[in-house]
């Protein structure tokens, strides 16, 4: 019998299908859990309680990001509750015999960024962690997806998760991204088209020319928005690009095993006429360098068009939703997106804090000054990467220009740390949520790409990167 | 976990689309190392007035502040509730708070999961009952609606009837308040099975040493 055409989804799935029962969600068995200090105190407490133990120590890795402060002398935490947060953590790692990179330890950094930095994540992975952006994994063709604390505890107890299975949707970009339109500008593109629900309940796979061309860090980029378009994962088949980006890695297989592992990836593939519940094919020259004007990633437009007018959305609650977003974000229906001026810059985030979006971000940077009236940070999404930027003499290029280049952690994504907007305060950020109060109470968030935050801190506005005059370029130094 | 049969509660309006968890729990409050004590910080930002003189006082425009909706135990509201970060921690201040069902047209993925390991029912119900059930409570406080879980119904005394989907594995589970790791570890023979397999495969093992195990 010929064997039916799959795709790289339900690959991934039926690999790590521990039990089916009749009538019950599937068992899906976990390869790696990620841990943070935020979701994971009540699941370890979960399990003292009920004696359970720690199933996989081996299959999980912890590190203190969310919390924590992002300036040069960081030991002690003056957050009693957030010191008590991260001790909390030591301790939950002590006792259960998980790995933990703590705020000192060079692998420290955004789970998010060094998970694949370090090798962890490979292709064909099944991933949890206790926070929604782990999607971000996707990119090598793993299945990963954010969790709450009751499944963390499950994972722990028994390194697997009762899942219902989800539906498969194929994003497709096809063709040549424009110029200085680049990974971020995809994923606001998509949530833009299919909305902050268009793909709940749906796995996406990200495919087409265009999202091929994108390289690991961009491709982890799109993968970690996905969850900002409601979807439970996003996903793109390994390719040459990601085996390279693994080689040699602290994590990776090594040797005899390194060609073993290659040829199992290889097969991580949607099979030719593999049948996906929904599809959508975006034109890539239809993307342009996007800013986000409301409170949800959905309320976007290209950085040449104008705020939108409520009174043409015939949905009254969505109407009620869209004049609220306008009002707390000050903006009125028609105003030019290019005129907002904006009184601080953030770069970094799971989404846009690896070397890649600091080279884009320096490139724009180099030459100019930050405006006066803005204050603008980099955080690096990790120390490898800090300290390949400080390699790179990327650091200079920040500071000269007027940038505080801090610590990594998540940072001003969340404003779970010191760093936060006053009320009142727009921010150009290149995170991956413009909730209302995300970056600080009363706060405002338009979300960018790294060249775009880049470009509106040295003009004080959103300014079209597409225009950008760039000045001669360093060479870099140390770059690989 | 309580188990859930049928609710008889007042409805709290909450005509918005999209509420994100940063809204109903915002990240203050994640910081805490507790499952308990929540509810007081249930949509902070919402309940507080924000500018002015009053900053940081309750807003009486607020729906949660008017004393005619207290002790509702079901709220209503729009499209993706719940959507963004995965934080349990919104589903632990519902729940603190009193509310043990929500009623919207779509909820967010990760924390549909959530709220039903914390016993809270959502009912999904098309946008024009949902819009029927949040102008009903909006114009009578006293107003109120059964929610039968075994049924799957959501009925009132003026004759409102809806019949909602559930899946029938969550709605056992519900009515049990059965704990999802017991659970599973009645499938521990098929598990160890499993993973004795599995393990062989290193190109989809976190450390290079866990091939040894």
């Amino acid at each position: 019998m010929p064997h039916k055409p799959q795709t790289l989804f339900e690959k991934v799935w039926d690999a790590h299908i521990v039990a089916a029962p009749v009538g019950e969600p599937a068992l899906l068995y976990i390869d790696l859990h990620l841990i943070h200090e935020v979701t994971s105190p009540q699941a370890f407490d979960g399990l003292r309680m009920t004696g359970r133990k720690f199933r996989r120590p081996d299959r999980a890795i912890a590190t203190v990001d969310h919390n924590v402060p992002t300036t040069a002398n960081r030991i002690i935490i003056e957050d009693a509750i957030a010191s008590k947060q991260i001790e909390t953590l030591r301790r939950n790692c002590k006792d259960f015999g998980i790995e933990l990179y703590d705020v000192n330890a060079p692998e420290q950094g955004i789970v998010h960024v060094i998970g694949p930095e370090q090798g962890f994540t490979k292709p064909g992975m099944t991933i949890v962690c206790g926070d929604s952006h782990t999607s971000t994994h996707g990119a090598f063709g793993a299945l990963a997806f954010g969790i709450g604390t009751s499944e963390v505890e499950h994972v722990m107890a028994t390194q697997c998760l009762q899942q219902g299975r989800p539906k498969t949707f194929r994003i497709s970009v096809e063709g040549e991204l424009p110029p200085a339109v680049g990974a971020k500008d995809v994923a606001l593109g998509i949530i833009g088209r299919i909305g902050t629900d268009g793909a709940t309940g749906y796995v996406i796979e990200y495919a087409g020319s265009a999202v091929r061309s994108l390289s690991m860090e961009g491709r982890m980029t799109v993968c970690n928005m996905s969850i900002e378009a409601g979807a439970r994962a996003g996903m793109i088949a390994p390719d040459e690009k990601t085996f390279a980006y693994l080689q040699g890695r602290p994590q990776s297989p090594k040797g005899a095993a390194w060609d073993e592992a290659i040829a199992h990836w290889r097969a991580l593939v949607s099979d030719e006429g593999a049948v996906f519940d929904r599809e959508l094919v975006i034109p890539a020259g239809e993307l342009a360098p996007f800013v986000t004007w409301g409170t949800s990633p959905g309320m976007v437009a290209p950085v040449t068009d104008t705020v939108p007018d409520p009174s043409h959305v015939e949905n009254e609650t969505d109407r009620r939703s869209l004049e609220r977003a306008l009002e707390y974000m000050d903006l009125k229906a028609g105003a030019a997106i290019e005129q907002i001026d904006i009184d601080r810059v953030f770069i970094g985030s799971c989404t846009n804090s690896r070397i890649e979006d600091l080279r884009a971000a320096a490139k724009v940077v180099h030459g100019y000054n930050v405006s006066t009236h803005v204050r603008a940070m980099v955080v690096p999404g990790s120390q490898q990467v800090k300290a390949q930027a400080e390699r790179e003499g990327l650091d200079r290029i920040f500071r000269d220009a007027g940038f505080e280049w801090r610590e990594p952690g998540c940072s001003m994504c969340l404003g779970m740390n010191p760093d936060i907007l006053q009320p009142g305060e727009r921010c150009a950020s290149t995170s991956n949520r413009n909730f209302e109060g995300r970056q600080g109470r009363g706060g405002r968030t338009h979300l960018v790409s790294p060249m775009m935050a880049a470009a509106a801190a040295i003009t004080g506005h959103f300014t079209d990167v597409r225009n950008w005059e760039f000045k001669p370029q360093p060479e870099l130094v140390g770059a690989d | 976990m309580t188990p859930f049969r049928t609710l008889t509660s007042g409805i709290v309006p909450l005509d918005r689309s999209n509420i994100d968890t940063d809204q109903i729990i915002p990240k203050q409050f994640l910081k805490r190392i507790e499952r308990t004590g929540y509810g007081e910080f249930l949509f902070f930002d919402w309940r507080r007035i924000q500018e002015g003189p009053q900053s940081g006082q309750p807003d009486p425009a607020f729906i949660l502040n008017d004393p005619r909706y207290q002790g509702a135990e079901v709220l209503v509201t729009g499209k993706n509730f719940g959507c963004g970060s995965s934080r349990e921690h919104a589903a632990w201040a519902l729940s603190d708070y009193g509310f043990r069902c929500v009623i919207a047209p779509s909820f967010a993925d990760i924390f549909f999961s959530n709220a039903g390991k914390n016993g809270i029912v959502l009912v999904r119900l098309p946008e024009e009952q949902v819009h029927a059930l949040l102008e009903h409570a909006a114009a009578d406080p006293t107003y109120q609606v059964t929610i039968s879980l075994e049924a799957q119904t959501v009925t009132d005394a003026r004759g409102f009837s809806a019949h909602f989907d559930i899946d029938p594995f969550r709605k056992y589970c519900l009515l049990e308040g059965l704990d999802d790791i017991g659970l599973t570890l009645r499938h521990e023979n098929e598990l160890d099975a499993f993973e004795q397999r599995h393990n062989r495969q290193f190109w989809v093992a976190p450390r290079p040493a866990a091939i040894a195990r």
